[in-house]
C-alpha cells in the first residue's frame, strides 16, 4: 500500500483542501442562496425572471461544493464527520430540507404558470433563507464546540442552539445577501441593478454591525481565542485582518454610491475571505473544537493519499471547466426574459 | 410514546426512505442521459428537425428530474453521517475515498455541463454542446461506477484489516474497488438504468402513439425503445442470474431468503409464490416446482442448497421482504423481455407501430423499470441485515448517537417535504408530456423562455467593469 505520509504532512494538506472546498462553497452557493433572499424584495416580476436567470446555470456547480465538504470531510477526517453531524444534526437537516425547496425551484418555476409559480417563488425564498439561516447556526454551533466522549457525539440534542449560533445564522443571511447583492449588481441592469445597488448598501450595513458583534463575542467563547488575539506580539501579527476588513466595507460603501459593477461583489468576496482566515486562526488546530484536532481526526494515510492523488488531478480540472462555464454564461442576464 | 422511538428502526427508516426516492432519479437520468446523447447525435448527423425536437422535449424533462436527483442526493452525502456515524467512523478509511472519487470525478462534470446543455444552446457550437450532453451522460456512469463500488463493499467487503479500536484500514485498493460483487452489481444497476428509461420513452411513445399525436416522434421514441427491449432485456436475466450465483457464493443467507427456504436440502424446490414466516420457520402456501432451484443455483438437480436454519435467528434477514420484492423484480424483468419478444415479432409482421393493445401494454409498463429497480435494492438490501457491511458491523451497532425523536421529526420532515416536492415534480414532467414535443417553441432547452436566458452585452461596450 503506497502512502506519502512519509513526506508529507498529510492531514495538513488535507485540512487546506477542505477549509478551501468550504470557502468556495460559501462565496459560489453564497451568492445564489443570497439571490433566493433577496428574491420577493424585488421591484417586479421581470427583475426576478431576470435575478433567476442570472443564477439559473450555475447553481447546481455550486451547490456541488456542499457536496465535495461533506464527501470530502467524511473520506478524509471520518472521525470528525462521525462526531460533527449527530451535534449539529437538526440544523444540518433542516439545511439540506431548505436545499431541496430552492433547488428544484429552479427546474419548477420556469414550468409553472399562474398562481403556482407563486409557490416556487416562495419555495426559492424561503429555501435559501433557512438554509442560509441554518449554515450560519452550524458554524456558531460549531464554533461554540462540540461535546466529545472516545470517538463519539456525547452532547444533547440542542447543545449548538444559543445566543451566538442564531447570531450567526442571522449575520450569514446578511453576508448572503450582500454577496447576492454585488453579483446582481454585475449581472444585472437598468432597474434591477439599481435595485441591487441600494439593496447592498442597506445589507452592508447589518454586514458590518454582525461582523462587528460576532468578533466581539468569539474571544468570550473560548480562553484560547482570547489568548490567541489579545495577546502581544499576536495583536499586532493579526490586526491586518480586522483593519482590512473595514477598509473592504469603506471601499464597498463608496463603491455603492457610483455605478461600478464589478468591484463591488470582489469587495464582498474579500470581506468574506477575511473573515473566513479570522475564523480559521481562531479554530486552528481543531476540527471539532477545542476537542480533537485536525491530526486526530485524520484518515488513515493509505486512505488521504489514494485522495489525493485524485485531487491533485482532478480539482484543476474541476475549476477549469467551472471557469469555462462562467465564461460561457458571462454577460447580463437577459431583460427581455418574458414567458 | 418517547420510548418506542427507536433510533435504530428510525434510522433505517429514514435512510431506506430518503435513498429509495433518490435512486428513482439516477435510474431515469442515466439512462436519458445517453439516449439524449444518442437522439443529439442523430439530430447533427441527419439534420432531421423530428430529432431536435425530441431532444427538446427530453431535455426538459431530464432537468426536472436531474433537479430533484440532485437535492435528494445532495441529503444522501449528509446521511452517513447524521444518522450512522459509528458506521462513517469505522469503515470511513475505506469507503470515503471512494465517495470522495464519485465528487471530483463525476458529480461536478454533471453539474457542470448541465449548465450548458440547459441553458448554452445559443452560446457554444452544436458540437460543443453536443459534447456537453455526452460528458453529462459520461458523468452519471461514473457516478454509478464509484457508488456501486462502495454498495458492493458493503456486501462483500475485502481488502481491509481490522486496526485498534475496531477502525478499519484498507490494505488493497483495487480488492476494495473490484470486490466480488461490485461488477455484477455495476453491469446489472446500469442495464435496469437503461431498461427504466427505454420502458419510460417507449411507453409516453404508445401513448402519443395511441392518441394518434406526434407521429413522427411517437415512432421515433417507440421504435427506439423496442430495440432496448429486444437486445437488453434479455440481457437483464441472464446478468441476473450470474449476480444470484455471485450472492449465493458470498452471501447464502441473502438467496436463502429470496427462495424462502428454511431446510438446507438438496434437490430444493423453486417456492413461485408463498408466504415466509419468519417465527414458525416455514414457507406457507407455498406453490413450487420440485427440483428446480437447485437447478438454478447450483445447476445441478440434486445440489445442495443452504437453508435458513443454517443462520443463528438474529442473523437472518427479514425473509418475506425479501422474497416478495424478489419476485415483483423477477416479474417485471420477465414482462420487459416477452415485451421484445412481442415487439420483434411484430416488427417482422410489420405491425409494430399500429398495433392498439401493444400500445395498451406498453403505456402499462411505463413505471416497470422503476419498481424493478426499487424492489431490486430491497433484495440486495435487506437481504444483506442484520449487517450494514456484511459480517463485520450489524446495523444496530453503526447508529449514531441521535436520540428518537429527533430521527422522528426529522422523518416526518422528509416525508412531508419529498411528498410535495417530488409529487409537484412528477405533475410538471406529465404536464410536459402532454404538451408533447412542441414544434413551434424557438430556442430548445430555454425552459419556455422565448430568448436565452443570458444575453452577451459585454462584447459591445468596452471593458465590462467600467462605468455605464
Amino acid at each position: 500500500m503506497f502512502s506519502f505520509a512519509g513526506f508529507l504532512d498529510l492531514p495538513l494538506i488535507w485540512y487546506g483542501l477542505i477549509i478551501t472546498a468550504m470557502f468556495l462553497y460559501v462565496i459560489l452557493d453564497g451568492f445564489d442562496l443570497g439571490v433566493g433572499i433577496l428574491f420577493p424584495f424585488a421591484p417586479s416580476e421581470r427583475c426576478r425572471d431576470r435575478m433567476m436567470n442570472s443564477i439559473a446555470p450555475f447553481w447546481d456547480g455550486n451547490e456541488t461544493w456542499l457536496v465535495l465538504g461533506g464527501g470530502g470531510l467524511f473520506a478524509a477526517f471520518p472521525l470528525a464527520y462521525a462526531i460533527v453531524m449527530p451535534a449539529l444534526y437538526i440544523p444540518v437537516i433542516f439545511m439540506l430540507l431548505g436545499l431541496v425547496f430552492r433547488g428544484v425551484a429552479f427546474e419548477f418555476r420556469f414550468k409553472a404558470s399562474g398562481k403556482s409559480r407563486k409557490i416556487w417563488d416562495y419555495a426559492f425564498h424561503f429555501g435559501s433563507l433557512v438554509a442560509a439561516f441554518m449554515q450560519g447556526m452550524i458554524l456558531g454551533g460549531f464554533v461554540q464546540g462540540i461535546a466529545v466522549d472516545g470517538r463519539s457525539f456525547a452532547g444533547g440534542p440542542f447543545d449548538w442552539l444559543s445566543a451566538f449560533s442564531v447570531m450567526t445564522g442571522l449575520a450569514l443571511i446578511c453576508g448572503y445577501a450582500l454577496l447576492g447583492s454585488t453579483w446582481l449588481i454585475m449581472k444585472t441592469q437598468d432597474e434591477t441593478q439599481d435595485w441591487a445597488r441600494k439593496s447592498a448598501a442597506y445589507v452592508l450595513a447589518f454586514v458590518t454591525v454582525f461582523m462587528g458583534l460576532v468578533s466581539l463575542s468569539m474571544p468570550f467563547l473560548n480562553e484560547d481565542i482570547k489568548n490567541l488575539w489579545f495577546s502581544l506580539p499576536n495583536f499586532y501579527m493579526l490586526s491586518p485582518l480586522p483593519l482590512f476588513s473595514a477598509a473592504a466595507v469603506v471601499l464597498l460603501w463608496r463603491d455603492l454610491q457610483t455605478q461600478r459593477e464589478y468591484r463591488p461583489f470582489l469587495l464582498s468576496l474579500g470581506i468574506f475571505l477575511l473573515n473566513y482566515i479570522g475564523l480559521g486562526i481562531s479554530l486552528w488546530p481543531w476540527l471539532v473544537p477545542f476537542e480533537i484536532t485536525i491530526w486526530q481526526a485524520a484518515a488513515a494515510p493509505e486512505s488521504q493519499s489514494l485522495l489525493l492523488i485524485g485531487t491533485v488531478i482532478m480539482l484543476p480540472l474541476v475549476l477549469a471547466y467551472t471557469f469555462y462555464c462562467y465564461y460561457v454564461f458571462r454577460g447580463k442576464a437577459s431583460h427581455e426574459a418574458t414567458y | 410514546m418517547i420510548q418506542y422511538l427507536d433510533p435504530v428502526v428510525l434510522a433505517r427508516i429514514q435512510f431506506a426512505f430518503t435513498v429509495s426516492f433518490h435512486i428513482i432519479f439516477p435510474a431515469f437520468t442515466i439512462g436519458l442521459a445517453s439516449w439524449l446523447a444518442v437522439v443529439e447525435w442523430r439530430w447533427l448527423k441527419t439534420g432531421q428537425k423530428v430529432y431536435e425536437e425530441i431532444y427538446r422535449m427530453w431535455v426538459k424533462i431530464f432537468a426536472v428530474t436531474f433537479g430533484m436527483g440532485v437535492v435528494s442526493g445532495v441529503v444522501m452525502s449528509y446521511q452517513f453521517g447524521t444518522n450512522w456515524s459509528v458506521f462513517s467512523d469505522k469503515v470511513g478509511n475505506v469507503i470515503g475515498p471512494l465517495l470522495g472519487y464519485e465528487v471530483l470525478t463525476a458529480f461536478f462534470l454533471e453539474a457542470s455541463f448541465l449548465g450548458i446543455m440547459l441553458f448554452g444552446w445559443n452560446r457554444v457550437s452544436p458540437k460543443m454542446h453536443f459534447a456537453s450532453t455526452i460528458i453529462v451522460a459520461f458523468g452519471t456512469l461514473l457516478s454509478s461506477f464509484w457508488i456501486l463500488a462502495a454498495s458492493s463493499w458493503m456486501h462483500t467487503p475485502q481488502g481491509f484489516r481490522v486496526g485498534e479500536s475496531g477502525l478499519l484500514y484498507p490494505t488493497d485498493w483495487l480488492m476494495v474497488i473490484f470486490n466480488p460483487s461490485f461488477p455484477y452489481r455495476f453491469v446489472h444497476m446500469v442495464t435496469a438504468a437503461y431498461l427504466t428509461t427505454a420502458f419510460v420513452v417507449g411507453g409516453i411513445g404508445a401513448f402519443y402513439l395511441w392518441r394518434k399525436q406526434h407521429l413522427r416522434h411517437a415512432r421515433v421514441m417507440f421504435g427506439m425503445a423496442m430495440i432496448m427491449a429486444v437486445f437488453a432485456a434479455p440481457f437483464q436475466p441472464v446478468m441476473g442470474d450470474l449476480h444470484g450465483l455471485n450472492t449465493l457464493k458470498h452471501q447464502p443467507a441473502k438467496v436463502a431468503a429470496m427462495e424462502g427456504l428454511w431446510e438446507t436440502q438438496r434437490g430444493a424446490p423453486l417456492k413461485l409464490f408463498g408466504w415466509p414466516d419468519q417465527t414458525q420457520e416455514r414457507t406457507k402456501y407455498a406453490i413450487q416446482i420440485p427440483k428446480l432451484s437447485s437447478l438454478i443455483l447450483t445447476h445441478e438437480l440434486e445440489g445442495e442448497v443452504k437453508g435458513l436454519k443454517e443462520w443463528p435467528r438474529d442473523e437472518r434477514p427479514p425473509v418475506a421482504w425479501v422474497f416478495w420484492s424478489f419476485r415483483i423484480m423477477v416479474g417485471m424483468g420477465l414482462l420487459m423481455v416477452t415485451t421484445g419478444v412481442i415487439a420483434a415479432v411484430l416488427f417482422l409482421r410489420k405491425r409494430l407501430f399500429d398495433s392498439r393493445w401493444f400500445q395498451i401494454w406498453c403505456m402499462a409498463l411505463t413505471p416497470s423499470g422503476f419498481i424493478a429497480v426499487l424492489t431490486g435494492w430491497f433484495v440486495t438490501e435487506i437481504g444483506r441485515q442484520p449487517y450494514i457491511v456484511y459480517e463485520l458491523l450489524q446495523t444496530s451497532e453503526a447508529v449514531s448517537p441521535v436520540v428518537g425523536p429527533n430521527i422522528a421529526v426529522s422523518l416526518l420532515a422528509f416525508i412531508a417535504t419529498y411528498t410535495f416536492v417530488f409529487g409537484a415534480g412528477s405533475y410538471y414532467i406529465l404536464h410536459l408530456i402532454a404538451k408533447g414535443p412542441d414544434a413551434t417553441s424557438k430556442a430548445y432547452g430555454d425552459h419556455g423562455i422565448k430568448t436565452p436566458p443570458l444575453v452577451t452585452t459585454i462584447g459591445a461596450k468596452s471593458g465590462g467593469g467600467k462605468d455605464v
